[in-house]
């Protein structure tokens, strides 16, 4: 995608890499065109959208000569962000909302806003990398050079006729050089700490503050896989399938885990590590960087289950049960685990990847697990 | 890293320059206006060598004091007022925050305004506890509900004189005569900063106690307003200090800004009439044009009811956002609503109050002209706006 020069509108959230992408694309030659999306309006200390973050996209856009833009898009943010991250959790789903605000809204409100304007392309600062296709026709989405910082994960819904139009200037570099690039260039944001969490939760707060000002709380019996009463939790809509702390059990037993959370009856089944196993998923709503057909190619994939997660060997099935999905009519697959794994929180995206490890083939959202 | 550097100015330098060589065409004075020249002319010497301190003892000082006097009767002639009623400001804001919360810390009671009024006083009005009284489809305060909402505990009534999106007028005779009836001893205050330019303020005086006014919306310099406080009105000052401002407001003047402001009001008065005229017919030629040449865009408010200097439309089936990108791109100076301290556009509350159409309020267009707007201005803007709606409406290419 570089060799001659484009108008490029590049997503700037005051973080090091989008001025980086920024910086490198002024110095491609492109026609460069800041813009800061202004997503949730209300109380925030971590993420993107605060003032001074605005501030700091805004002085970078200015040293770099280019134009800078804030958008307003904070209604689709609530519609498909926030609203459904909360009344997921009403019925025990754990979603990513970052995932879901680069499918709603960096990658297609924004985009659709750039072509509309006039721009040929949008580039973010995500570490991943859009490269042309092994087979010859269309792009790859491709982890980014630096394995640590790759976030492939977060952008894996992007299709073939959005991928032609994406860059993601950083993903050829790693972390240390794009901080390295900041600095040469003298940006303010050379330095500033990567943002960790999900911009509309406060450290301070956490998620139990947003949630609890948005759902009631309903308190939960917690038992073991026999059905014995162990404890109880203040609020099973705060309960993930997996985790150990805060179930309200005393500390010094054997590790226990959430293994079961029945929403309706407010009842937390806790258990080892081995009621957690399970062969495979259910994986619905997928999306696919090529046909699905091309899954053909490969006996085993690797499958990565969260941001920064351990891809592991799977097999995967296509044409599942279509009463399965996830409450969409996209296409639902089957992955069985190589070895039994861990279960997946459902609503937590799943992303399958080429056995090199490097190519992005498809992802989905986690559903219920295989029995057997 | 000295290469880089210097790259990096010459970029910064080409901005600049494509900023304030390639023409403009600014739409947008009720943002804020040009300067007057004559007002710049009027403000020079005190930023030089006309210095000194006006509330000092000295005869320099004094010299000064007299600048700052004679400013006072400028305005208090063009706004048909006691000199002594003029409480020189900061701002616009200042002066309505002062006229609503400096009434509710002296006098206690509730605010009451229009749901339509710019956010300097909607929010003190909000953050006080008061009530806010609904519009009719023109942006204009719903007088039976102004009167439903008054009571006994009202020590306060806002009613803008024109509204700043969408430059609505509002009777404040018919306002004030509610506002007697109803809640006799509430005081009246008019945010009449996008009026200046447009009424006459001697004929909203008369019926108003607190009067807020901003030169730079006039052809003055940004940070200095005015707030005119009649019939001996006593309000609780914002700013505890010195009371350099007859002991109505605290703080050194800004003698420079107070001079020029005069200046300007001074001369926006004596061209009033012919300006409302000419400018009239700008208007009606940029919005004639718009409304011939596209489909489903309506005129926000009639012109009957609005100033002369508003342009505002609303255009079904775009987003504002995008239309102000290509105005922009072509040089086309307008706005939308008001925006946060991000700068992003926040849909408008005048628009939802006066309850247009979302698909229509989607895509509004604030277009303000001026005493330098001409009619190459409109003719241009009407050609870059037709273009970018026909672009936005054909969809991505």
């Amino acid at each position: 995608m570089t060799g001659t020069a484009m108008k490029v509108m590049v997503a700037m959230s005051g973080g090091v890499d989008s001025s980086v992408a920024a910086a490198l694309l002024v110095e491609q030659g492109h026609e460069v065109v800041g813009v800061t999306m202004r997503l949730w309006g209300g109380e925030s200390d971590t993420g993107c959208c605060s003032v001074s973050d605005v501030d700091d996209a805004r002085r970078v856009a200015q040293q770099l000569g280019i134009d800078h833009l804030v958008f307003n898009f904070s209604d689709d943010f609530n519609e498909h962000v926030v609203d459904p991250y909360v009344q997921a959790h009403t019925t025990g789903i754990t979603p990513n909302p970052c995932i879901e605000c680069n499918r709603h809204v960096k990658f297609a409100r924004l985009s659709e806003r750039a072509e509309l304007l006039g721009f040929d392309a949008v580039a973010t600062g995500h570490h991943a990398r859009v490269t042309p296709s092994v087979s010859g026709t269309g792009f790859e989405l491709e982890r980014g050079a630096d394995r640590a910082k790759d976030q492939s994960y977060v952008v894996h819904m992007i299709d073939q006729a959005e991928l032609a139009r994406t860059m993601f200037p950083v993903g050829d570099m790693t972390k240390a050089d794009v901080r390295a690039h900041a600095s040469r260039l003298g940006l303010r944001t050379a330095t500033k700490p990567d943002s960790q969490d999900v911009c509309f939760i406060t450290s301070t707060g956490g998620r139990t503050a947003f949630l609890g000002h948005r759902i009631p709380f309903r308190s939960a019996s917690v038992v073991d896989t026999s059905g014995a009463l162990v404890g109880t939790v203040p609020s099973v809509e705060m309960v993930t399938l997996g985790q150990r702390r805060g179930i309200g059990l005393p500390g010094g037993g054997p590790k226990r885990f959430v293994v079961d959370i029945d929403v309706p009856r407010a009842v937390i089944t806790v258990g080892d590590e081995a009621d957690l196993l399970t062969p495979g998923h259910h994986v619905g709503a997928m999306t696919w960087v090529h046909e699905p057909e091309t899954l053909a190619a490969f006996e085993t994939v690797l499958v990565q289950c969260s941001a920064h997660g351990v891809p592991q060997p799977a097999t995967v099935s296509m044409g599942a049960d279509l009463s399965m999905s996830t409450g969409t009519d996209l296409p639902m697959i089957e992955v069985r685990w190589l070895e039994p794994q861990r279960r997946i929180a459902p609503g937590q995206s799943i992303v399958l990847y080429d056995p090199t490890d490097r190519f992005v083939l498809g992802g989905g959202i986690a559903g219920a697990p295989l029995l057997r | 890293m000295a290469g880089q550097g210097s790259e990096q100015q010459q970029r910064g330098g080409t901005l600049l320059r494509v900023n304030t060589a390639d023409p403009l065409t600014y739409l947008d004075h009720a943002a804020t206006t040009p300067m007057r020249p004559e007002a710049v002319e009027a403000m020079l010497p005190f930023l030089t060598e006309r210095f000194a301190n006006p509330s000092g003892s000295h005869r320099f000082a004094r010299s000064v004091r007299q600048a700052v006097d004679e400013a006072r009767d400028i305005v208090a002639d063009a706004v048909g007022c006691k000199p002594g009623e003029v409480v020189f400001t900061g701002c616009g804001t200042e002066s309505d925050n002062a006229a609503i919360v400096g009434t509710q810390r002296r006098h206690g009671g509730v605010a009451v305004c229009s749901a339509t009024e710019h956010h300097a006083v909607l929010h003190a009005v909000e953050h006080g506890g008061g009530r806010v009284v609904p519009v009719d489809a023109a942006g204009r305060i719903d007088l039976d509900a102004l009167a439903e909402s008054l009571a006994d505990d009202v020590s306060v009534v806002s009613v803008m004189a024109v509204n700043n999106e969408v430059g609505s007028i509002n009777s404040l005779d018919a306002v004030a005569e509610v506002v007697r009836e109803h809640a006799p001893q509430a005081l009246l205050h008019t945010d009449a900063i996008q009026a200046a330019c447009w009424i006459d303020l001697r004929t909203i005086t008369p019926h108003v106690h607190l009067m807020a006014l901003s030169a730079h919306k006039f052809g003055g310099p940004k940070g200095v307003g005015a707030l005119i406080e009649r019939h001996g009105t006593v309000l609780e000052p914002l700013l505890q200090g010195g009371g350099q401002e007859r002991d109505r407001r605290s703080g050194t003047h800004n003698v420079a800004g107070i001079v020029a402001m005069a200046e300007a009001l001074r001369l926006t008065d004596m061209e009033r009439v012919a300006d409302n005229l000419r400018i009239a017919a700008l208007r009606d030629r940029l919005v004639d044009a718009l409304l011939h040449a596209l489909d489903d865009v309506i005129e926000t408010v009639p012109r009957d009811a609005k100033i002369a200097g508003s342009a505002h439309v609303c255009i079904a089936d775009i987003e504002s956002e995008a239309l102000l990108y290509l105005l922009d791109e072509a040089g086309v100076c307008a706005s939308a609503a008001s925006a946060c301290a991000s700068g992003a556009m926040e849909p408008s509350h005048v628009l939802a109050a006066m309850g247009v159409d979302k698909r229509f309020a989607a895509g509004a267009l604030r277009m303000s002209l001026g005493r330098t707007t001409t009619e190459a201005d409109v003719d241009r803007a009407s050609a870059v706006l037709i273009d970018a709606v026909h672009r936005l409406r054909g969809g991505p290419r």
